[in-house]
């Protein structure tokens, strides 16, 4: 991004991809924003952060990336009256943003939508948790919001609340449709039933013990963020971790996304009324995990990445074991391919079903995996070639049909890529140490650390305060961009394709609730 | 089709009595007998997410596999609370959703167990207690076995369900007698609870 025509000057920013720090005055960050998006710039978070205490209001952080990297505007805001630019116009994935901004820090955009987002009348609404000065009370008591939803009317038109409690073992959100005979006019989605305060309770840890919880921001992707939060606290640091510890990250990171990948095909063919496909992919997920269990110490690889390098070296037997196992999977992967491909039922519920046309992938920011089943062809690893990454070569996967069947067809093409590269990287790991210590983190600046994971881009936002304790953490997870666009993948589909078209996102609920 | 009866074949079947160690072959035996001591019927469960990072969900769906094949016991999960003998919670409990779990509980019908899934169903794990989670399910709602572990394997998972099974199993009497020749204790991972 080139803020060059604004005459805003760029700092350099902790961070292990290229990236800059882009102060802004006042007046200037939509600017710049608007900028940076004409330069074809993606919006890939925005926070607030309470700055007071150290007589710098607060600040208000904007995250974007082009092909050439990354950069983080900061635009103080002098007190929490002063309202912020509406970016919703721009990114429309800005909206949700800013309006869980304003919930946790009480700072609120210039939008018109001034609904709460996470928000549910858990803690008076005059109250934000991530202010200096909130002081929580035991008196609060969990309550009911009137959350104002959208709606449609008309004749015939009939609405379907569905959740929070899902019928199946689904993480909880409320889903509301509005119908007409069988098929969905409109969905509203209404996130936050997850929220557990994640980004005060990093404040009760210290840089080096934050990783774990940074693990636990979204299950399924522990690797994923445990390795974006150990990136930024690093880049904060300055240290440069040992080859091996690098090689042995992307390890974790690809066999993170091959059993995610093969545990949706399973449910992506169950949910297509094949429950063959999900006894054989659920068999070689468990495989995976297995043996994740014996060469990292735990099933999902939790704790594996901590800053500085990894928890513990990769023994050799266990090193040729993922290896041998990733020759079979690739065998058994081409087997079942050719069964999903050729079964004409399932095809039929795949094609053509939750489309989202590259054009309007493009208008929304759809990212990760959904995007690059829409013609979005992002990927960290390929985009940004690094250790081990330039050796191995990732090749990126990618369809332009963006229906259901493009997000199977990407998970197919990932998981066999994935499988390639945990072989040759077992093959060319470099020797020597798994981990160096970490140095003292300097306070009050901010490093970035962001990895693909198996979903898409993650990206942890890291500062420290004086005392070596989190002054501030802020997780972002691709879900924040993708859930949106899920209510536009099913207008005009019928409701029971709905269950198909979700679990084709499989987007995290943890991980946007925060 | 050919092909798919051949990957049937090919793939046999890979049920296990139950994962090692080699006790807990004694584990699903017992766990089935007691399912039909106390409830005379196969154990539904409904599960409930209260606020977790979905860590437990990924080993709860890994009970279904055909490795542990839960059905095979007798054991099914179902869509509504209505149909459930047993609510299987995870999470720190966010306050979110305090009153859908309360609710879900309401709507159980008696008599009913609660396991308590994951370090953070037990106690709030690496959450804790704060404006936003409750620190447990029993903070909330009864708790009739906790299963502890971030995530616990679904080996634990087994165990734990079988605790809150026997916690609750009538007095043996010399009819059934033959059901406990193993020994009363559930497991290393798997505690009764409140």
């Amino acid at each position: 991004m080139d803020f060059g025509p604004l005459g805003l000057a760029v700092a350099t920013l902790p961070c292990a991809l290229p990236a800059v720090r882009v102060p802004v005055s006042s007046g200037q960050a939509l600017g710049a924003c608007r900028l940076a998006w004409e330069q074809k710039a993606e919006l890939v978070a925005l926070w607030v952060t309470d700055d007071r205490d150290r007589d710098a209001g607060f600040c208000l952080r904007i995250v974007l990336r082009d092909d050439a990297g990354f950069a983080l505007i900061e635009h103080a805001l002098p007190d929490a009256s002063a309202q912020f630019p509406d970016l919703s116009p721009l990114y429309p994935a800005a909206n949700r943003m800013q309006r869980a901004a304003f919930d946790l820090c009480g700072v609120a955009s210039e939008a018109e939508d001034q609904r709460p987002w996470l928000w549910m009348a858990a803690w008076p609404i005059d109250r934000f948790p991530l202010q200096r000065d909130f002081a929580p009370s035991p008196k609060w008591e969990p309550g009911e919001e009137n959350y104002t939803f959208v709606r449609v009317e008309g004749d015939g038109v009939h609405e379907i609340p569905v959740g929070p409690v899902h019928a199946g073992i689904i993480e909880p959100g409320h889903f509301r449709f509005q119908i007409v005979g069988e098929k969905v006019l409109r969905l509203e989605e209404r996130l936050g039933y997850v929220h557990k305060g994640v980004e005060k309770r990093f404040e009760a840890f210290g840089v080096a013990d934050g990783y774990r919880l940074a693990g636990r921001v979204s299950g399924d992707s522990t690797v994923a963020y445990a390795t974006a939060y150990a990136e930024a606290a690093e880049a904060l640091a300055g240290l440069a971790v040992p080859p091996r510890a690098q090689w042995l990250r992307a390890l974790a990171l690809e066999r993170e996304r091959i059993a995610n990948h093969l545990g949706d095909l399973g449910y992506l063919g169950n949910d297509g009324g094949f429950a063959f496909g999900l006894a054989q992919f659920s068999r070689l997920k468990e495989d995976v995990l297995r043996v994740n269990a014996a060469a990292f110490g735990h099933r999902f690889m939790m704790d594996y990445v901590v800053p500085g390098g990894v928890a513990a070296p990769l023994d050799p037997v266990h090193a040729i074991g993922l290896r041998t196992q990733c020759t079979a999977l690739a065998r058994e992967l081409a087997t079942l391919r050719e069964i999903y491909d050729e079964h004409a039922g399932l095809q039929d519920r795949f094609r053509n079903c939750g489309v989202v046309t590259p054009r309007l992938a493009a208008t929304l920011g759809l990212t990760g995996l959904a995007g690059r089943a829409s013609g979005q062809a992002r990927d960290l690893r390929c985009d940004f070639l690094r250790p081990p990454y330039d050796t191995v070569l990732p090749k990126k996967a990618g369809r332009t049909d963006g229906d259901v069947a493009a997000r199977v067809s990407v998970r197919f093409d990932e998981v066999a890529e994935s499988l390639r590269l945990v072989r040759a990287i077992v093959d060319g790991m470099p020797d020597g140490d798994h981990a160096a210590p970490l140095p003292p983190v300097p306070p009050h600046r901010t490093g970035l650390g962001c990895v693909e994971g198996w979903r898409g881009p993650v990206l942890v936002a890291l500062e420290a305060g004086p005392d070596g304790h989190i002054r501030r953490c802020h997780p972002h997870d691709p879900s924040w961009q993708n859930w949106p666009v899920i209510e536009h993948a099913v207008i005009g589909n019928i409701v029971p394709d709905f269950p198909l078209i979700n679990k084709s996102f499989n987007l995290s609920y943890s991980g946007h609730d925060l | 089709m050919l092909q798919i009866l051949r990957q049937i074949a090919k793939t046999g079947i890979k049920s296990e009595p139950a994962p090692a160690p080699a006790d807990d072959a004694v584990v699903a035996a017992r766990l089935q007998q007691d399912i039909v001591r106390v409830l005379g019927r196969a154990l539904t469960i409904r599960q409930v997410d209260a606020g977790s990072c979905n860590g437990c969900e990924l080993e709860i769906h890994a009970l279904g596999n055909p490795y542990y094949n839960l059905e095979g016991l007798g054991i099914r999960f179902v869509a509504s609370p209505r149909h459930a003998d047993m609510l299987l919670v995870t999470g720190p409990v966010s306050k979110h959703m305090a009153i859908a779990l309360r609710r879900t509980y309401d709507a159980t019908p008696d008599p009913k167990l609660v396991v308590a899934v994951g370090d953070c169903g037990c106690n709030g794990g690496i959450f804790g207690a704060s404006y936003a989670t409750l620190g447990g399910v029993a903070s909330v709602i009864p708790v009739d076995a906790t299963v502890p572990g971030c995530p616990p394997t679904p080996t634990a998972l087994l165990r734990g369900i079988l605790a809150a099974i026997t916690a609750h199993a009538p007095p043996v009497t010399p009819d059934t007698e033959a059901d406990a020749t193993s020994p009363p204790d559930a497991g290393q991972n798997a505690s009764s609870g409140a």
